[in-house]
């Protein structure tokens, strides 16, 4: 939909007014000014009457000067010369009479009622009306990259709303009383409240009202899956598509770093007292700035020679543009953050040390541990974990090889074991390698993809083949060892499992060979156990990960928190942002009590 | 940024000897650890083995044979020169203790980690026998120091310039026949004579430690690039290892696996001399 062909009502709404009787429309549009003409009869003399069309600000000008609380004698049409003064119909508000205009929002004609009195604002909609109409606004889509050109180059794939579209997209939210999404949000950001600071193209005060509640909207807003927290709360969801809250909260934390908005915040009275934090992922980046932020002397310890974490390492740079993670691990410098690369803690310095040199230590390491299916022919060569591949392509810029020194893995013919966000971005970086043609394999149906939505579709659009209720048996090799194709099974759903999805069943005798030549496992990931070698006191459960205190993040040895992927194993960038939160109030809360 | 403190040439410029300074990582280093290096911002990481430690100095010591693009790179650099990134220490430290007689076997720049594992067992008070092998005379490094620390040294070349003639399983099978105090083999060295070491031991059913070096990229068990099939197991080289039971490792699959990127290597040589 081209968004000159959007019609819409909402406070700044843009009217496009039309006579009830010939249908010409009452808009002028010069290169100066947008206004709505009229004839008009005031004090029996023939005026040009000139109205705003933006429904704010509904200023009235006239030819001859009329003074407020005069009342005209009659609208006119300029076209067609016919009253267009409703008969037995007054205004709500003072009584006087009303004329009639028929605007069109959502390509659905509506009448829209003008009080005769000069001054009066009512315009004839009722705000339940009003409500009715921004239902009708459709969820707006952000431009993107072409699907043809985008799989030859590795630049961000959306290019995110204009101001025009994120107004547009801000009037759909209905600022209910008793706000849904906002519980639906990890870290409980105020979403109506910065919505309608945008719709008051308050922009930058939008944003400071997000990072109120969240450090990185800028991430968030690209990385986070909406429909499965505050979208999928928003009560227009029901009926229609919910506010696209993220690209809202994407639109606004660009403007800020685009228009050079940002500033440090105000940094509490320094409290003396020194925090650690390992990992430099989301988790432990919401540590840091809020500790920090509270006066705190902040150290980030990093294994790699990068900060972000899976950032980073992790989502490639058509998902989440690097530079945007490093702007915002910037800011937290320019807080006073000290940042400490190639420090793995456990190896370099164990957690024990840390509390020697700092009064509380947040663990924040992430699941790492790529995972294998432990099936014949897994170490072949061109077999990569997703983590491994995308380390190389996204950390190391593999993509850019020769120029940088780390091997590009190439395939012809690639196929993606697994069906969440990691395997879309292993088969999208793929494509973009050029590769002839990529292929995801996975063991349930289309409706069990754990990935985003919005992922499939890009994967989809990008010319992704994907090979449902498959699952790979063994793997084929060539005699110098690489992989030439792969055994797969046929599955069948059965009865929901756990998790509640179907459970895949093999089917007996459905076993068949796929070609490929380069093959990404994406199965998941598990917790790495290099931290705790040297730490063998924090308690953790049976699958490694570790246990806290779910009030405080508190870990089963004191003044260590913990958050994030390594605590609730593989979940998203905002819960472990939220994860990290809670962490950051109790550590505040506690070492608040302690004397230096 | 970590300095390059010291640089010397041990063998015809194609082994080189690096001492960096790195103090945190020189206070935990283990012998039989590793690091990961990434020389500058385009650099490739890379695994080399902590080859000797001065705690009080700050300076761990790594010894690299120029092989590829980033050993190319890294024997262009001059004392006072910095490297970009090093972390570690990485990977399970070698188990030494005190066992009786041990047969430290090393070939190539394999001595140099051998150097390392052989005074902590010298160390620990194990009675020591090294052999040490290189394709010729001038390949030979740390022949000093490793006669130093041995109670019996052998060196053997594959051409006979220096010491024995032939390879390092010759003196090897000589010592599994005449000695029988022999309570633990431990090689370090290519792939190839390590295999065939293990050919040899497995035949004495002497137990033999190998110290494996596949591709790694972060060296810190997050990638899995560098996994090991050990007894039909898939082992990270990266967080179990780099220290393996011999005779459970399957070397044929290792080397192939490190040989994935030699073309990759050729290209990545030329673009830098272009």
């Amino acid at each position: 939909m081209r968004i000159k062909d959007v019609k819409y009502l909402r406070f700044k709404t843009y009217l496009n007014a039309y006579c009830p009787h010939c249908n010409q429309s009452f808009n002028v549009d010069t290169i100066n000014e947008k206004t709505l003409d009229f004839k008009a009869v005031y004090k029996k003399k023939k005026i040009d009457l000139r109205l705003s069309p933006y429904l704010d600000v509904f200023e009235l000008e006239a030819s001859v000067p009329v003074e407020k609380g005069d009342i005209l004698d009659d609208l006119l049409c300029p076209y067609c010369s016919k009253s267009i003064v409703k008969k037995d119909f007054s205004c709500k508000e003072c009584g006087t009479k009303a004329a009639e205009v028929i605007i069109s929002a959502d390509e659905k004609l509506i009448p829209f009622y003008l009080c005769l009195k000069y001054g009066c604002e009512w315009h004839g909609l009722s705000k339940a009306d009003e409500k009715k109409i921004k239902l009708k606004i459709p969820r707006q889509d952000m431009p993107e990259q072409d699907q043809t050109l985008r799989i030859h180059n590795h630049q961000e794939v959306p290019y995110g709303y204009t101001s025009e579209l994120a107004l547009l997209e801000a009037g759909r939210c209905i600022q209910c009383k008793n706000p849904k999404c906002i519980d639906g949000c990890p870290v409980n950001i105020d979403i109506p409240g910065f919505i309608s600071l945008v719709v008051e193209e308050k922009f930058d005060e939008a944003v400071k009202k997000i990072k109120e509640r969240n450090i990185l909207p800028a991430i968030c807003g690209r990385v986070c899956p909406q429909e499965n927290q505050c979208e999928e709360a928003c009560v227009l969801g029901i009926k229609e598509k919910p506010v696209a809250i993220g690209r809202l909260e994407r639109f606004v934390a660009d403007f800020e770093r685009k228009m050079e908005l940002v500033k440090v915040p105000i940094i509490n009275k320094n409290t003396g007292k020194k925090i650690a934090v390992v990992g430099s992922g989301p988790a432990g980046l919401t540590v840091a700035a809020d500790m920090r932020q509270l006066g705190y002397s902040v150290t980030i310890f990093e294994a790699l020679h990068e900060t972000g974490g899976v950032l980073t390492y992790g989502i490639p740079e058509f998902r989440l543009p690097k530079s945007i993670v490093q702007f915002e691990i910037n800011y937290l410098k320019e807080m006073g953050c000290r940042i400490e690369l190639n420090h793995i803690i456990g190896a370099t310095i164990t957690v024990d040390e840390l509390l020697e040199n700092f009064n509380a230590v947040f663990i924040g390491v992430g699941a790492g541990l790529p995972t294998f299916m432990n099936i014949e022919g897994e170490n072949l060569g061109n077999v990569f974990s997703s983590n491994e591949y995308l380390t190389r392509m996204n950390l190391m810029k593999a993509y850019k090889f020769p120029e940088y020194d780390t091997p590009m893995p190439k395939g012809e013919n690639v196929t993606v074991i697994g069906g969440g966000n990691v395997a879309m971005d292993s088969a999208r970086t793929a494509i973009r390698t050029g590769s002839d043609k990529v292929t995801i394999v996975y063991r349930r149906s289309r409706n069990e993809l754990p990935a985003r939505e919005e992922e499939v579709h890009h994967a989809e659009e990008e010319g992704i083949k994907f090979r449902l209720l498959t699952n790979p048996v063994r793997y084929l090799g060539t005699d110098d060892n690489r992989v030439k194709g792969m055994e797969c099974i046929k599955m069948e759903l059965g009865e929901p499992d756990n998790s509640g999805r179907r459970r895949p069943i093999p089917i007996e005798g459905s076993n068949f060979i796929l070609d490929c030549d380069l093959v990404v496992i994406a199965v998941g990931t598990g917790p790495n156990p290099t931290i705790f070698q040297s730490t063998p006191d924090i308690k953790r459960n049976k699958w490694g990960y570790i246990e806290v205190n779910p009030d405080t993040n508190e870990t089963s040895k004191e003044f260590v928190y913990a958050g994030g992927d390594i605590v609730t194993g593989s979940a998203t960038v905002i819960q472990a942002m939220g994860a990290g939160r809670i962490a950051s109030n109790a550590m505040h809360e506690k070492l608040s009590k302690i004397k230096k | 940024m970590f300095q390059i403190e010291r640089k010397q040439e041990l063998a015809k410029g194609t082994i080189i000897r690096f001492d960096l300074s790195a103090p945190k990582i020189a206070k935990k280093a283990k012998p039989g650890q590793f690091i990961i290096l990434r020389v500058n911002e385009t650099g490739e990481r890379v695994p080399m083995t902590i080859a000797d430690k001065d705690e009080f100095a700050g300076i761990i010591t790594i010894i690299f044979q120029v092989v590829g693009k980033t050993t190319a790179l890294m024997r262009s650099l001059k004392e006072g020169d910095l490297i970009k990134d090093v972390a570690g220490p990485l990977g399970k430290p070698a188990e030494i203790e005190k066992i009786g007689t041990v047969i430290m076997v090393g070939g190539g720049t394999g001595v140099a980690i051998l150097h390392h594992v052989t005074k902590a067992f010298k160390n620990a008070g194990n009675h020591v026998i090294g052999i040490i092998g290189a394709r010729e005379k001038d390949m030979i490094i740390l022949e000093n120091e490793m006669s130093s620390i041995c109670d019996e040294l052998i060196i053997t070349t594959d051409d006979g310039s220096y010491g024995e003639r032939g390879f390092v399983t010759l003196p090897l099978e000589k010592y599994l026949n005449e000695r029988h105090d022999i309570k633990l083999v431990y090689a370090i060295g290519p792939i190839i004579m390590m295999k065939n070491v293990c050919a040899l031991t497995k035949k004495y059913e002497m137990p033999t430690v190998v110290s494996l070096n596949p591709i790694m990229i972060d060296g810190t068990g997050m990638c899995g690039g560098c996994r090991v099939n050990v007894g039909n197991q898939t082992k990270f080289c990266c967080v179990d290892g780099p220290d393996f039971d011999g005779h459970q490792v399957d070397f044929d699959e290792l080397e192939k696996r490190n040989s994935l990127y030699l073309k990759d290597e050729k290209d990545s040589l030329l673009f830098s001399i272009k």
